[in-house]
């Protein structure tokens, strides 16, 4: 990988107690690719996430962000918000957390806090109805406006965001990140729960926001297909390390994963597979 | 039955005069035990000190028999109205004829409220009732922020009221400065308060926030009745100067209100005053409020109420976010102390007791939490239902729980449940009160 990586996470270890659930982990995730994080239930995926994520510390590594105008970012030396804020990581939620209460347009409005927050001058500016404040809220809308037609929920924006129905809360979710402007977008499986037809669109959506924002994308899934075919670079883990990681083709092919995967010796799946093919 | 039964089969749901009869059997049993006691035999102690009792037994068979009758009763109404779940099909008549009754209850209502001191000029009760209700308002306006928006369950409230009232109060005995210095000195001391509970808080959330903060309020009125050098202890601060209007006294003298305006000088020009004066400090808490919800600080205080996890994951701050919340509707409570002290003319610890908070909570509740018209709505129905049943004296507590009790079978989450949007591309739903999250923290 000595490609041009926007994060680089270096012998990442989470100890919770006695559990090692993420040991001495080394990938890195390219600029403008979609690099996917895959492996069995319980293999640390989502301990991953929520170091790289700020809610976790880890226990020993480091985690380092590239911003595209050269900037490095330690991101275990940042914690909680302020990995969202200054480092610009968004992420998503394995069990959808949106605002249920808000609108779908509220809940994309609340995602642009931090810059809507500067425009209104700290409330007061905003307050007494400054036109710059205007300015930026009917700016911040419009960007709403953009990421709500994208989705495909452009009609239903003033709908309570816990009324829609589960695939558009999904696209909603990613669509909040976005809003963010985030250089890496962290998604824990996006296709968790949709059918053929909604994971197809989001694989869609998915390289369209590569190929329109040029924004860099790491995922967890475990809809293979969708893994398959939007992924630039899988990486594989199983009990805390990393077992495999490439194309995913080499990674389709690798026995130590297919073993993972069916709980099996290594021997019996280069069986399987040779009987297979 | 008789019962008219458009819709759903009436006999699938309706289980006889056997089971009927059963369950007020069960209910006159349970009413037989619980009454025995407590009706059935009365004890007293007698002059010497020996135990005098003696039986009630007529008493307690009315009981038994009334919660017998009553149980039928409910039973047969239950089944009259049918299923709690069942949607009634409102005629689109009635429908729109509410719905123009809702859009018109905030704007009557105000108008109403300009007008109270011009139609009961005379009656100092209904003047002095409704600068009451106002001063509720005010407050419930202010904790709304806290407890409706932000979703921080806050039961020391009457902190910031005390904090406000005694900054006014010192202030203007000690140092001679006027209402209109001393009210924006008022609201700043409350919100550095609300700051400085803030911060201790700030990592509890549910039950222990609210025990944290009740114990707050508790510090307070303890500190104010223990500091006697400056706060005067027990005694209170008395002869605190009334308002001006922006200088001008209400006083019957030559240089007061009613001299220069060539007027007979009247004690109700006072009290029309100070009625105008809350209803807008109230209506700039409202303002504000509402103009807060619309800014990204109070589009984050809901965001937090909904979920703090996403918050945190889409860069909000939640410590700051919170300590303003805290701030905000403390400064608001600060306002209102200040307010009370100057109409008082007398304050002690006495008035800034739990029973306070909780009244003022309880309208935040009562009212459908973060609904403005609803917080409204709720402090005119506590404070001026309570002088309603005035003439029940003894049962007036009974007959308010009773009634505290059905509004909120009947609108389990206060009277305005729903949530306006506070921003919209196109229509604007109100969002149903199952949606939106109580916070719990």
């Amino acid at each position: 990988m000595s490609g041009d990586s926007i994060l680089s996470v270096d012998r990442l270890s989470m100890r919770f107690g006695g559990i090692i659930a993420v040991n001495d982990l080394t990938f890195s995730a390219e600029r403008c690719k979609i690099t996917a994080l895959i492996g069995p239930n319980g293999a640390g995926k989502t301990t991953v996430f929520n170091c790289i994520t700020g809610f976790y510390k880890p226990t020993s590594g480091t985690m380092r962000l590239a911003h595209d105008a050269g900037a490095q970012i330690q991101l275990e030396r940042l914690n909680d918000f302020r990995i969202s804020k200054l480092a610009k990581v968004a992420r998503t939620f394995q069990n959808i957390r949106l605002f249920p209460g808000m609108t779908a347009l509220e809940n994309l409005m609340v995602a642009q806090h931090n810059a809507l927050m500067r425009a209104s001058g700290l409330t007061f500016l905003g307050l007494i109805g400054a036109p710059s404040w205007r300015s930026a809220e009917k700016r911040a809308i419009d960007l709403a406006r953009l990421w709500l037609d994208r989705i495909g929920l452009i009609d239903r924006a003033d709908d309570a965001a816990g009324n829609l129905p589960y695939g558009d809360q999904r696209r909603l979710e990613i669509a909040r990140a976005m809003c963010t402007e985030p250089a890496l977008l962290c998604l824990d499986e996006p296709a968790a729960g949709l059918n053929a037809r909604e994971s197809a669109g989001l694989s869609e959506l998915l390289l369209s926001i590569r190929a329109d924002h040029g924004a860099s994308i790491l995922l967890i899934e475990h809809d293979m297909s969708v893994v398959m075919e939007i992924s630039d670079h899988v990486v594989v883990m199983d009990y805390g390390v990393k077992i495999a990681e490439g194309t995913p083709q080499d990674i389709r092919d690798d026995p130590k994963v297919i073993a993972a995967y069916l709980g099996a010796d290594e021997e019996e799946a280069i069986a399987v597979m040779e009987s297979g093919t | 039955m008789t019962a008219p039964a458009p819709g759903p089969t009436p006999l699938s749901r309706a289980p006889g005069i056997a089971f009927i009869f059963k369950k007020a059997l069960i209910s006159a049993l349970v009413a037989l035990v619980l009454f025995s006691l407590m009706i059935g035999i009365r004890t007293e102690a007698g002059p010497t000190g020996q135990l005098i009792y003696w039986t009630r037994f007529g008493d307690l068979a009315a009981m038994v028999a009334t919660v017998f009758g009553g149980s039928i009763a409910v039973e047969l109404l239950r089944q009259w109205w049918g299923p709690v779940g069942t949607v009634r099909i409102v005629p689109p008549a009635v429908q729109s004829t509410l719905a123009v009754a809702r859009r018109a209850i905030a704007p009557v209502l105000l108008i109403f409220t300009f007008l109270v001191p011009v139609i009961f000029y005379d009656q100092r009760y209904i003047l002095d009732l409704g600068i009451l209700v106002l001063t509720y308002v005010m407050l419930g306006w202010g904790l709304n922020v806290v407890v409706g928006l932000a979703g921080l369950l806050d039961l020391g409230y009457v902190a910031f009221y005390a904090v406000g009232a005694y900054s006014y109060a010192l202030l203007a005995t000690n140092f001679g400065l006027s209402f209109w210095v001393c009210l924006p000195l008022a609201g700043i001391l409350a919100a550095l308060w609300g700051v400085m509970l803030g911060f201790p808080v700030l990592r509890l959330r549910g039950d222990y926030l609210a025990i944290v903060t009740l114990a707050f309020g508790e510090i307070i009125r303890l500190v104010i009745i223990n500091w006697q050098s400056l706060t005067g202890g027990p005694n209170g601060v008395s002869g605190i100067p009334r308002p001006t209007l922006f200088g001008i006294p209400l006083t019957p003298g030559d240089d007061g209100l009613a001299a220069r305006l060539g007027i007979e000088f009247s004690p109700t020009h006072r009290i029309v005053f100070l009625f105008y004066l809350i209803l807008a400090l109230a209506l700039l808490t409202n303002w504000v409020t509402i103009r807060l919800r619309r800014l990204p600080i109070g589009r984050a205080w809901e965001a937090l109420r909904e979920d703090e996890v996403a918050c945190r994951a889409l860069g909000i701050n939640i410590t700051t976010t919170k300590l303003t919340a805290f701030a905000t509707g403390a400064m608001f409570g600060g306002f209102a102390g200040a307010f009370f002290a100057t109409r008082q003319g007398f304050i002690s610890p006495e008035s800034f007791t739990f029973q306070e908070s909780a009244l003022v909570l309880a309208i935040v509740v009562l009212g459908g939490m973060g609904s403005q018209l609803g917080v409204a709505l709720a402090a005119l129905t506590m404070i001026g239902g309570f002088e309603l049943f005035r003439g029940l004296d003894q049962y007036r507590m009974l007959v308010f729980g009773v009634a505290m009790v059905v509004l909120m079978i009947w609108r389990p989450r206060g009277l305005i449940g729903h949530r306006a949007p506070t921003v919209f591309l196109r229509h604007s739903h109100a969002i149903s009160s199952d949606l939106v999250k109580e916070g719990h923290g």
